[in-house]
């Protein structure tokens, strides 16, 4: 009898101590797991290193997942994960879930270093999608064939893609088809026939050229400027309002301190 | 209690256990057998066998679920991987086990097991950077091929066929390499009219693990193949894989597109288990059986 109500003094007391400690510092703790898209990842990252390095936040653990935008989407609504992330806009199946657009991306049409193409417009490019211009000399190039670079059926990228430049008609099967923007810009850069798309954040102009559409150059600028006509929206998804150290997270991406990051590599929102 | 007793019951105890752990291991493949067949049934009953088969388009995105051309893709990297590496791993293993200098294959053994250690990433990132160019510059096409696919999977079930053959034509009796000498047959004449038949079986079994090893293979093949879904019509045109499709679209695949997957999965699983079958029934025949 006596040792049971030691221990209950002692757990009263254990208690208090540890909230008031709490209260008292104010500073966040605990774990946010971010699940999806690939293009998004390495923004996420970044974001996430940032803001886990600021003082008060020094007990927040983040960790960011890949797996592409259905994985995260999926992730965010069973819960797996406290935030998901999608590289473009949610399906009308997927409700239920509360979105946050952190940033913007634009998709750059790339060829062949050896390529004298330097423009294209976008019907130019659809028709090239869709196999209907198969020589590049079709398009005011050499007389060589195209080789079309797709990426994989359900791909975040292809999906933003195919909504913006295809207008939801279907692509040719008589392609190359890869599984990563890294796979697509290496098959472009070994390949000097062929045509791909990759994030504007994963483009290495080093290796591989990208293209003018209807006029405008592939940069922040333009996409801003909604010159541009190829880009799409970075998401994070969560299930429910976000609360806590997650609402922090988003808020503090953001602000102006979280767009500036996010303005390196891609296009800020505010 | 007696000593006797005690012994009785630690000695259930452990027998117990030990087949509880053994059961673990059936229960994982079963139960990955019914998670399969369960998430892919649906598209089967759905389309049925003889449409899927037939089917020449892989649009999953758009509810076109052929496979033909997924089936064929992958027929044809076997194919060539077989064509490619058997021979040259048969050689080697004879190399291996009759001809070369101990302190040789003291040298060459590792150097072939360094070859199954080797990820499978790197293998397709040597493809893509070395092979490809190569096979574009020698044969035409654009590099990316199915033949591409092949030859880098000839290197990577060279290890597996090698060490198998090698351990069967090392257990063939030493009668019979005896016998066909004192006959009069010179080295070589004893190698391919003696020892090699007589090491069949154990040799047919490594062709048909390599074989499973180049049909299950996924990472390189995604990345040197391109993965073009269509029916391919010649060895230099690009083409996907059953296992190749499974790797690329699972990541984002959602609703009948991630069953249809699975059904892919159901074919692979069929296919792998004829394969592993009717190797274990090669393997049981014993050595010398002709």
């Amino acid at each position: 009898m006596k040792l049971k109500n030691l221990l209950v003094i002692l757990l009263v007391l254990g208690l208090t101590v540890f909230s008031v400690a709490s209260f008292a510092a104010k500073r966040l703790k605990g774990t946010i797991n971010v699940v999806g898209s690939t293009s998004v990842q390495p923004l996420a990252e970044e974001l996430a290193k940032k803001f886990t390095s600021k003082r008060k936040n020094k007990k927040v653990k983040i960790f960011v997942q890949g797996g592409g935008s259905g994985a995260g989407i999926k992730a965010a609504f069973t819960k797996t994960a406290d935030i998901g992330m999608s590289s473009r806009s949610l399906k009308p199946s997927e409700k239920g879930l509360i979105k946050t657009v952190i940033a913007r991306d634009g998709i750059a049409i790339i060829v062949n270093k050896k390529n004298s193409i330097g423009e294209l417009t976008s019907a130019q490019l659809k028709k090239i999608y869709k196999g209907e211009y198969t020589n590049w000399k079709e398009v005011g190039g050499k007389n060589m064939q195209i080789i079309v670079v797709n990426r994989e059926a359900g791909s975040g990228t292809r999906g933003a893609f195919e909504g913006i430049v295809l207008k939801k008609e279907k692509p040719t099967n008589t392609c190359l088809i890869q599984a990563s923007t890294g796979a697509v810009q290496q098959t472009v850069s070994v390949t000097k026939e062929a045509i791909g798309y990759v994030s504007l954040g994963s483009l290495d102009t080093k290796v591989v050229n990208s293209l003018k559409i209807d006029g405008a150059e592939c940069t922040a600028k333009n996409i801003k400027a909604e010159k541009y006509p190829i880009q799409r929206p970075f998401l994070m998804v969560t299930k429910s309002a976000p609360k806590g150290i997650v609402k922090a997270f988003l808020n503090w991406i953001l602000s102006k301190e979280g767009q500036k990051i996010v303005a390196e590599d891609f296009i800020s929102v505010k | 209690m007696d000593a006797h007793l005690k012994c009785q019951i630690k000695e259930s105890i452990i027998r117990g256990l030990l087949f509880f752990i053994a059961c673990i291991a059936v229960i994982g493949v079963l139960l990955i057998i019914i998670f399969v067949f369960q998430e892919g049934w649906p598209v089967l009953a759905k389309y049925g066998l003889g449409k899927l088969l037939s089917g020449t388009e892989w649009m999953p995105t758009s509810e076109v679920y052929g496979l033909l051309p997924l089936i064929v893709g992958s027929f044809y990297v076997t194919l060539g991987s077989l064509v490619l590496g058997v021979p040259l791993g048969i050689a080697c293993a004879v190399f291996m086990a009759e001809i070369a200098p101990e302190w040789m294959v003291k040298l060459v053994r590792p150097a072939i097991n360094l070859l199954a250690g080797i990820p499978s990433v790197v293998y397709g990132f040597f493809g893509l950077v070395v092979l490809v160019p190569m096979v574009r510059m020698l044969f035409g096409g654009i590099g990316f091929s199915l033949l591409t696919g092949g030859i880098i999977l000839a290197i990577m079930i060279l290890p597996t066929i090698i060490s198998i053959s090698e351990d069967a034509l090392r257990a063939v009796p030493r009668d019979y390499k005896e016998a066909s000498l004192a006959l009069g047959a010179t080295h070589w004449q004893t190698i391919y009219r003696v020892l090699i038949p007589a090491a069949k079986s154990g040799i047919v079994t490594a062709v048909i693990l390599g074989m499973g090893r180049a049909l299950g293979e996924t990472m390189a093949v995604i990345m040197i193949t391109g993965n073009t879904p269509l029916v391919p019509k010649s060895l230099l045109d690009p083409g996907a894989t059953l296992t190749g499709t499974i790797g690329q679209e699972w990541a984002y695949a959602a609703g009948e597109h991630a069953q249809a997957l699975f059904t892919v999965g159901i074919f692979l699983f069929v296919l792998i288990i004829i394969i592993n079958s009717s190797a274990l029934i090669f393997a049981r025949k014993k050595v010398g059986n002709r």
